[in-house]
């Protein structure tokens, strides 16, 4: 029996707004417990909520790059649950009307695309952090990230497999740092992502019962986890048992998923209109506003770039994974005029040394206009490719451009034949043992001689010069 | 004459020709608070130092010729109004010791005109009630039979008034709470329209529902106090930005021409006779003055308490959630766990009354009876505005009771609570539909209790409220009486 | 018996609310009272009708994203039944 499995995601994006959403308090994070709080997002009694405009436009802009439809009214609701972590006893969220529903991405899987439909994005305040005491019979709350502006991207069932559902996530990962909207930092928690996953034999089209899988903090464990449960599902109903509804939780440490302890509560969270807050109504003028704000989006990116600079599909992947690496190659091939060696150096040198050191192309100490000069030089002649690679890690070190370090240096690559012919001479003339058995046939130690010419020269001498002239000159004209 | 026992305006003209000081008039109010105070029991706690400061602080300003019309007035604040620095308790156990860190924007809005704030004043729990007699503090007693009750919620803010224990008071109404105890009281409360006056500091009840305004010993303190509590405030995003007249330019217009709307379905059986007596009174003196009375008809009237016993308490059940002995207020020990201190939290620190409205609340919002209650009671309450827009195209301001009855003994609807509800049957139907209302007083029965009349307007239109209620007032030739304390 | 005591008890957990058995029967009654009283809505025809939720219709109340001065966090923390540090400290969650 052949089992497919159904996989739907809950995805929650912090947006990158300066201040919450009902409040004036900074979203900046490591900041002291308690030290980001007002009486509005500490719950005091009396105090109400103001929406932040700017949290209505970026949820406009993952709307429109997930080609939703924006309501033209939503509303807020209140969520009812008590948690230590939630000073009013309740979130703030949306229910019946979120911002935008009936949208779609698309993924890219062995080399075929699939849609994947996103239900609903709505907006909603994020609840503070508490700390379990491991020693005593205390936690501690920390109201700091309450109220902090989240989106709530909730997908259709219409993913099969774990590798589709991470591929999905990957790319509401990339639409929401491309768009400025969402720092993607999933180990702190601006990125989190639950699953609901079910199995049904193939060829049915009734939903099995689901689990919610959550506590899955990259996207390793986020294919980790679906892959587990999906097996352990499968186990289940082969082995004639049930899956039961229920929330799990991934042990990374594990590699399982086990039931949250002791009984679950019902979910009755008595939803209901927040009267402290008006409806929100987004017309076609504003709707248009913003999409003008709109950046070229990844997936269009990355065909441009294959079209316009005539690179592989593989490397225009690389070079659109994020908007400030795109725009960094974009400038180096434009001022260069030679996108394929932008694309080697970048996707070479560039990412190697930015990955050695940790760090990522916003703190690149080449600038594109360096890059660009250091292509043009090899280009021309004016260097090596071998004099590059070194004027490259000093660029690199130094974050000097390319013609200073060949100034400082003394680098320029040696063309005047003469100076080339008396360096092949003197190297003649100190092995002519060698220089007898090149003339006798043994012409594979050729490269010997270039060596001893690049040694003689440090390195300076042009490599094509050197081939020419060495060759004549060994020949004995 | 006293100084507590006179009105805003007169004691303006007093200060402005430099006849008293603020100070005088303070000492006067803390005297008389210390005489009757403990009759009545108006105050929950008294901020006499503070009191005695801003006093100081109006003098100076008034001989520096800085003065407002509320400048140097002592005023009495409802103890659900946030006072920063000023413990506010809502009557509660549960926030018996909270002291806010900010002020509510009407307290700002006072302060900035110079008023001086006496203290906070009793309410029922959590302004739940309809005769101060659950708070946590005691009850508070009518000035005008001390067996009886102020009425409610906000029975403090209307007898300080009432016993010239303040010049004018602020308290919240949310099915009825100012426009009762004014009536029940001898005094002036308005109910503005709903967004008229910010909500920022007013610990909520109901949200959609409750509404500040001010309680005064007479119509045109009533428009005075209005100038500086109204307008829009950018921190309650319900508050409507729209511009205040000045509404005491509306004292003295008369309503000459105008139809007040008589409604059918108020003039019910269940009426106090006398009630019922003084509302011919009142028709009487209205139609003297030049304007016409029609029967009109508010076809729903019949569903309004019951439409606010849904939305109240499911709002209440949700506003109340954050009493939960985790930031502020009363925590009963620790339990053995986070769920035991929160249940022996709340139901020690939540008075019977409170409880009860949380538990309909939370019940109507419970799965699978959303739809049956909260959205029907939500449906029928947009019939009910259907009803006033459709009335207020017919005439300009409505005249009801504002109360079935006189205040009725201590303790005697405590154990049905039905028959208290039953008390705010007149008044629940303007914060439904939003409106704004005020009680004045209309006569006294033969036992010397208060009534008061009820005078309703569309949206925005205090004014007219304002100019009715002044132009009834100044032609009723109501005898002039004080309770006997 | 439009609500049982069994429905009162799971309605007091969602409220975290606790009663005697004596108050589980007087509010059972009481609730059974009120509840049985706004049956009466049930006589209104609302087909069609739009619920109100707000009685003054307003819309797109915001504020700018700008950062204001959080409160002292002395302040915060003043009113907490139990501070530890610059924490709340509340009983273990048990989950």
């Amino acid at each position: 029996m052949e089992y497919e499995p159904i996989i739907g995601l809950e995805v929650h994006a912090q947006l990158l707004t300066k201040s919450k959403i009902f409040c004036g308090c900074s979203t900046q994070f490591g900041v002291e417990p308690n030290s980001h709080t007002c009486p509005v997002c500490m719950g005091m009694p009396g105090v109400l909520p103001v929406l932040n405009k700017k949290v209505v436009e970026y949820t406009m802009k993952m709307a429109l790059a997930t080609h939703c439809r924006i309501n033209e009214v939503c509303n807020f609701a209140r969520k009812n649950y008590f948690y230590p972590d939630l000073p009013k006893g309740y979130q703030i969220s949306q229910y019946a009307s979120p911002l935008a529903e009936h949208g779609y991405v698309d993924i890219e899987l062995n080399g075929g695309r699939k849609k994947i439909g996103i239900t609903r994005i709505h907006m909603e305040e994020d609840a503070g952090k508490l700390l379990h005491d491991e020693h005593t019979p205390s936690s501690y709350v920390d109201m700091n990230r309450t109220g902090v502006p989240l989106i709530e991207i909730v997908s259709e069932p219409d993913m099969r497999s774990a590798e589709e559902a991470t591929a999905y996530l990957k790319r509401l990962h990339e639409i929401l740092v491309y768009l400025e909207i969402c720092d993607g930092n999933m180990e702190e928690g601006s990125f989190r992502c639950d699953a609901n996953v079910s199995i049904r034999l193939k060829g049915e089209t009734a939903f099995g019962t689901r689990t919610e899988l959550k506590n899955m903090n990259s996207f390793r464990n986020v294919q980790r986890a679906l892959e587990y449960e999906i097996r352990r599902q499968e186990y289940l109903l082969a082995s004639g048992g049930e899956v039961v509804q229920e929330t799990k939780l991934w042990d990374d440490a594990q590699g399982a998923t086990y039931s949250m302890r002791g009984k679950e509560e019902a979910h009755d969270y008595r939803y209901f209109p927040d009267p402290d807050l008006v409806p929100v109504v987004i017309d076609g003028r504003w709707i248009e506003e913003v999409r003008e704000t709109l950046p070229e989006l990844p997936l269009e990116k990355r065909e441009r770039f294959i079209q316009e600079y005539q690179i592989p599909p593989y490397d225009a992947g690389v070079l659109t994974s994020s908007r400030v690496l795109a725009d960094y190659f974009e400038e180096v091939a434009k001022l260069s005029g030679k996108p394929k060696a932008a694309s080697n150096w970048i996707m070479g040198e560039i990412l190697r040394f930015l990955n050695e050191e940790k760090r990522d192309i916003t703190s690149c100490p080449i600038l594109p206009q360096s890059l660009s000069e250091l292509i043009q030089l090899i280009e021309d002649g004016t260097i090596s490719g071998k004099m590059a690679k070194d004027i490259f890690e000093d660029m690199y070190t130094t974050g000097k451009g390319p013609q200073q370090i060949i100034e400082e240096k003394g680098l320029v690559q040696i063309t005047d034949e003469e100076i080339l012919k008396k360096a092949i001479e003197e190297v003649l003339a100190a092995n002519p043992v060698q220089a007898e058995q090149y003339r006798g046939g043994k012409e594979k130690i050729f490269g010997y001689f270039v060596g001893q010419v690049m040694k003689v020269t440090r390195g300076k001498a042009n490599p094509a010069l050197v081939n020419d002239l060495l060759k004549k000159m060994l020949a004995g004209s | 004459m006293e100084l507590n026992q006179l009105t805003i305006h007169e004691l303006h003209e007093l200060i402005t020709k430099r006849e008293v000081s603020s100070t005088q008039i303070v000492q006067s109010v803390f005297k008389r608070i210390e005489t009757v105070e403990k009759d009545i029991h108006s105050y929950v706690t008294l901020m006499k130092e503070r009191a005695f400061a801003a006093a100081a602080d109006a003098d100076k300003r008034i001989r520096e010729g800085d003065i407002t019309p509320m400048t140097g007035i002592p005023v009495a604040l409802k103890d659900v109004l946030c006072t920063k620095g000023i413990r506010t308790t809502c009557g509660s156990r549960i926030l018996h010791n909270y002291i806010p860190p900010y002020d509510a924007t009407v307290v700002e809005k006072l302060k900035a005109a110079g008023a001086v704030f006496t203290g906070k004043v009793n309410m029922d729990e959590f302004a739940m009630g309809s005769s101060t007699e659950t708070s946590c503090f005691g009850i508070t007693r009518n000035p005008w039979d001390l067996k009886r009750i102020p009425g409610g919620s906000s029975g403090g803010s209307a007898a300080a008034v009432a016993a010239d224990e303040c010049i004018a008071s602020l308290g919240s109404d949310t099915g009825g709470s100012i426009r009762q105890p004014a009536a029940l009281c001898g005094v002036v409360g308005m109910k503005p329209t709903y967004g008229r006056v910010s909500r920022f500091g007013l610990v909520a009840f109901a949200s959609s529902l409750d509404q500040i305004g001010p309680f005064t010993k007479d119509v045109e303190d009533c428009a005075i106090m209005m100038n500086v509590i109204a307008g829009y405030d950018s921190r309650d995003s319900t508050s409507v930005p729209l511009d205040v007249p000045d509404y005491t330019a509306f004292l003295s217009r008369g309503i000459d021409g105008w139809t007040v709307g008589i409604p059918r379905e108020y003039f019910i059986e269940g009426i106090d006779p006398e009630v019922m007596e003084a509302m011919k009174s009142t028709i009487a003196v209205i139609e003297g003055l030049g304007a016409k009375c029609v029967e009109i008809s508010l076809p729903h009237t019949g569903y309004c308490l019951a439409v606010y016993y849904i939305i109240a308490p499911a709002e209440a059940s949700s506003n109340l959630a954050r009493y939960d002995g985790v930031k502020y207020g009363f925590r009963a020990g620790d339990g053995r766990d986070l769920l035991e201190m929160y249940k022996k939290t709340r139901s020690a620190g939540f008075g019977a009354e409170v409880k009860r409205r949380i538990m309909i609340g939370t019940y109507a919002l419970s799965s699978g009876y959303y739809d049956a209650y909260y959205k029907k009671a939500s449906q029928v309450r947009g019939l009910i505005k259907g009803d006033f827009e459709k009335a207020f195209t017919q005439c300009d301001v409505i005249l009801t009771p504002t109360s079935p009855t006189p205040a009725f003994t201590i303790g005697e609807k405590m154990d049905d609570p039905l028959q208290m509800y039953l008390s705010d049957i007149f008044t629940i139907s303007a914060n439904l539909a939003g409106i704004p209302g005020i009680s004045v007083p209309c006569g006294f029965t033969r036992r010397g209790l208060p009534i008061g009349a009820q005078f309703l307007a569309g949206h925005f239109e205090e004014g007219k409220l304002i100019q009715m209620a002044s132009a009834y007032e100044k032609n009723a030739n109501l005898e002039k009486r004080r309770p006997n304390l | 018996m439009k609500i049982t005591r069994a429905e009162v008890e799971y309605v007091a957990h969602l409220a975290r609310l606790e009663f005697s058995e004596d108050e589980k029967e007087k509010f059972t009654f009481q609730l059974n009272n009120i509840l049985a009283y706004v049956d009466m809505l049930n006589q209104v025809d609302t087909t069609d009708i739009e619920p109100v939720s707000h009685a003054i219709a307003l819309n797109n109340a915001f504020r700018e994203d700008v950062v204001e001065d959080s409160l002292n966090p002395e302040l915060s923390l003043a009113n907490a039944p139990e501070a530890r540090g610059p924490f709340f400290r509340v009983p273990k969650v048990i989950e």
